[in-house]
């Protein structure tokens, strides 16, 4: 009895800590993750986030509405576009200002193809995390495209700014309807090659199915928001239920999957990228003719009280929220990130998995860090 | 003086003349070294060129082609700058063994380079248990990895080492065994027996089914021996950056990376010689030009590790314990029941002879 005693205990195994980040590849950017694990088990998940925090909040309460604008380019900077709407109709509604169809149906489209520019880079980065290197360069080759077409629009690639408060900057190259249906045609033949590469292949779906669960009670009760929920079945979308700029006007469905795993989560946003094409060929052809921009004033001032505004961004639901006291700086302003909310659900989904299998659910969070820690 | 056309012997019979017959000897296997070292630390170096160009072609990218005509010098002066690099190390590390363990690695690498059968005459030496001294020197690697990753004295380099051994001893049985079903046909271990009976037909195509399911199984483990993708779990730099590696820079880095193309080179050797009739050409179109062997010899290797190449830029990557399943569940059962038939076609002559 004593000798198989001893024998059991010289196999205990003993829990350790290791550090994954800030520097690591599989954390994309600077978060880091204290790992507790058990061999190859592990035991517990801390995000510790803080690295690229840069006070935007507080630098918000210093700035005009014009330049907080810009400050929303470096929070989510793969969904630049969405965030610059974000604020601008947070700004446009509380001066009650009469957007033209024009710029509503411009900024939609230009929102779908930020999330398609995202959801190809996310696609991308999905595949080297799980060690199919070669999807990084077919997800850029696309991306690429859409990017070529900002750049012509505005003149930025990344942090677009092509929001003002009032409307567009500028008026749409006259290239961009011509470029964004050739993309339209491109795109539709490269979604069924992705799906090829990475969605059926066996070794993906075993390391992707019944991994990093997350039931929809969860889902809920975690506040995770964009298409993390939605692959856990909780109908979210802000598009559909708050629909801002031209939302209003096109059909489009909800992608839902109720496993709930990190398969399901890839599933969403592959078959999001087909609706996002969809919502820009039902927009592309009729975008009406008017003004660009609306004139407002160049200071400008919000009235008293407290405006709310939010959206769908490729990663979730992101809220604007500004306490204005009637001056030309908000008085308070905060911003209800997505990837906050969805990172902490990783603890819940990690917990009981191996190291590969918090790096795919990881990488389906599609976190950016910019935008956990502002 | 019986002129023989063997490298080994021919080196030998020159020096005899000059010298006594055992000083001769020693100065032979000198030379023979230093011709295999030369020869493989430039082919080590073309491989990983190979790599970077048919990971660019899969990745719609150009690849290296700037030094050199094609790129070709590129990995040259990558060597170069890796020589030239101050070799950092970790200050609690366990300097002895952190320093030997690249040696372990790459020597093991070089050792079964000696025996694969080029063409008749290019073979460093033909021992008559050829086969088993492949398996047991390759596997000798492993210990250069766990040796790196413990003496490192870092988690993630631990990690991906001890993933490493586990896989080895995993997927050595798979080769072995594979390999066995196949000298169940041979009936020799020596490889130049081997290629020999292949004068009547590959082995692949004498032994037909039970011979493409041992291939099969043997291009599977293969690729997992060599820690390659999509089973290069000790180095996943998704999860551990860079595996058991991580401390090591410099030349001993080098080392790591060159063993990891030469380990591959060796795997589809070992796999043209077993399965693809090493230097013999198909039908024997160039029997009558004995040196064109090395070419045939080359191309086919080559096929082959391109087909390893293809395999890790497509795959993911499996998980730990979905590795090991595939392992002891799948292919270790595979395999035995895949001996028994090739032992009951042997038996019963049911080899197909061209």
């Amino acid at each position: 009895m004593q000798e198989t005693a001893t024998l059991n205990n010289s196999f205990k195994s003993e829990e350790y800590f290791i550090n994954m980040g800030p520097q690591h590849p599989a954390t994309h950017g600077v978060l880091r993750l204290l790992l507790t694990i058990d061999g190859e088990i592990i035991k517990k998940v801390e995000p510790d986030l803080g690295y690229i925090h840069r006070s935007i909040e507080k630098m918000c309460e210093r700035d005009s509405y014009q330049q907080i604008v810009h400050l929303t380019d470096r929070m989510d900077y793969l969904s630049s576009h969405i965030n610059n709407e974000a604020v601008c109709l947070t700004v446009e509604n509380a001066l009650e200002l009469e957007i033209p169809d024009r710029v509503k149906v411009i900024r939609t489209i230009i929102g779908e193809l930020t999330r398609i520019a995202s959801h190809c880079l996310w696609w991308g980065v999905m595949g080297m995390d799980v060690g199919a290197l070669t999807t990084y360069f077919y997800g850029f080759r696309d991306r690429e495209m859409i990017n070529d077409i900002f750049e012509e629009t505005c003149g930025a690639r990344l942090t677009m700014n092509y929001n003002v408060p009032g409307g567009l900057m500028w008026d749409i190259h006259p290239n961009f309807i011509k470029r964004v249906k050739e993309f339209i045609v491109h795109f539709k033949t490269k979604i069924p090659e992705y799906d090829k590469l990475l969605t059926g292949n066996v070794i993906f779906q075993k390391r992707t199915k019944g991994v990093g669960v997350l039931s929809k009670e969860d889902a809920i009760s975690f506040g995770v928001s964009g298409p993390v929920a939605r692959g856990s079945g909780y109908s979210c979308d802000v598009r559909k239920y708050h629909p801002y700029s031209a939302l209003d006007k096109v059909t489009f469905n909800e992608v839902l999957e109720t496993d709930g795993d990190t398969f399901a989560r890839y599933n969403v946003r592959i078959k999001e990228l087909w609706e996002s094409l969809s919502i820009i060929e039902q927009l592309i052809d009729n975008i009406p003719e008017g003004e660009h921009r609306v004139k407002t004033n160049a200071v400008i001032k919000l009235p008293k009280g407290e405006f709310y505004q939010k959206v769908e961004t490729a990663r979730g639901e992101l809220g604007v929220y500004i306490i204005s006291t009637g001056t030309k700086n908000p008085y308070r302003m905060k911003f209800r990130s997505p990837g906050f909310s969805n990172l902490s659900a990783l603890n819940h989904m990690a917990v009981g998995g191996k190291i590969g299998d918090l790096v795919a659910t990881m990488a389906t969070l599609d976190l950016v860090i910019p935008d956990i820690d502002r | 003086m019986q002129i023989s056309l063997n490298i080994t012997e021919t080196i030998q019979e020159c020096l005899v003349s000059m010298m006594s017959e055992s000083a001769a000897g020693y100065i032979a296997m000198v030379i023979i070294a230093l011709i295999y070292l030369g020869i493989f630390s430039v082919a080590g170096l073309f491989l990983v060129l190979l790599e970077r160009r048919v990971a660019a072609w899969f990745q719609l990218r150009i690849g290296p082609n700037r030094v050199g005509f094609q790129g070709l010098l590129q990995t040259m002066a990558d060597a170069l700058k890796l020589v030239s690099k101050e070799l950092t190390g970790t200050d609690r590390a366990d300097k002895f063994l952190y320093n030997l363990a690249p040696y372990f690695v790459i020597i093991s690498a070089l050792m079964a380079l000696g025996l694969i059968p080029f063409t008749k005459e290019f073979q460093a030496f033909d021992i008559n248990i050829g086969i088993f001294f492949l398996i047991a020197v390759s596997s000798i690697g492993v210990i250069g990895i766990l040796l790196g990753g413990w003496a490192s004295n870092n988690k993630f380099a631990l990690i991906g080492a001890m993933r490493s051994g586990v896989q080895t001893i995993s997927y050595e049985l798979s080769v072995g065994l594979s390999l066995l079903t196949m000298i169940l046909l041979t009936g020799s271990l020596q490889l130049s027996e081997i290629v020999e009976l292949q004068k009547s037909g590959w082995l692949i195509v004498q032994g037909h089914i039970p011979a493409i399911i041992a291939f099969m199984i043997y291009m599977i483990a293969g690729t997992a021996e060599t820690n390659r993708a999509p089973f290069d779990m000790v180095e996943a730099e998704s999860e551990l950056g860079a595996g058991f590696h991580t401390e090591y820079s410099g030349m001993k880095f080098a080392y790591f990376f060159l063993a990891e193309f030469i380990n591959m080179f060796l795997i589809a050797a070992i796999a043209t010689t077993v399965f693809f009739g090493a230097w013999l050409s198909p039908f024997g179109i160039t029997e009558s030009i004995p040196w064109l062997g090395v070419l045939w010899f080359l191309v086919k290797t080559l096929l082959l590790v391109f087909l390893m190449m293809w395999f890790r830029w497509t795959f993911p990557r499996l998980r730990v314990d979905q590795l090991l399943t595939l392992e002891w569940k799948y292919l270790l059962p595979i395999n035995l029941v895949n001996i028994v038939v090739m032992a009951f076609i042997v038996w019963q002559n049911l080899i197909i002879l061209i």
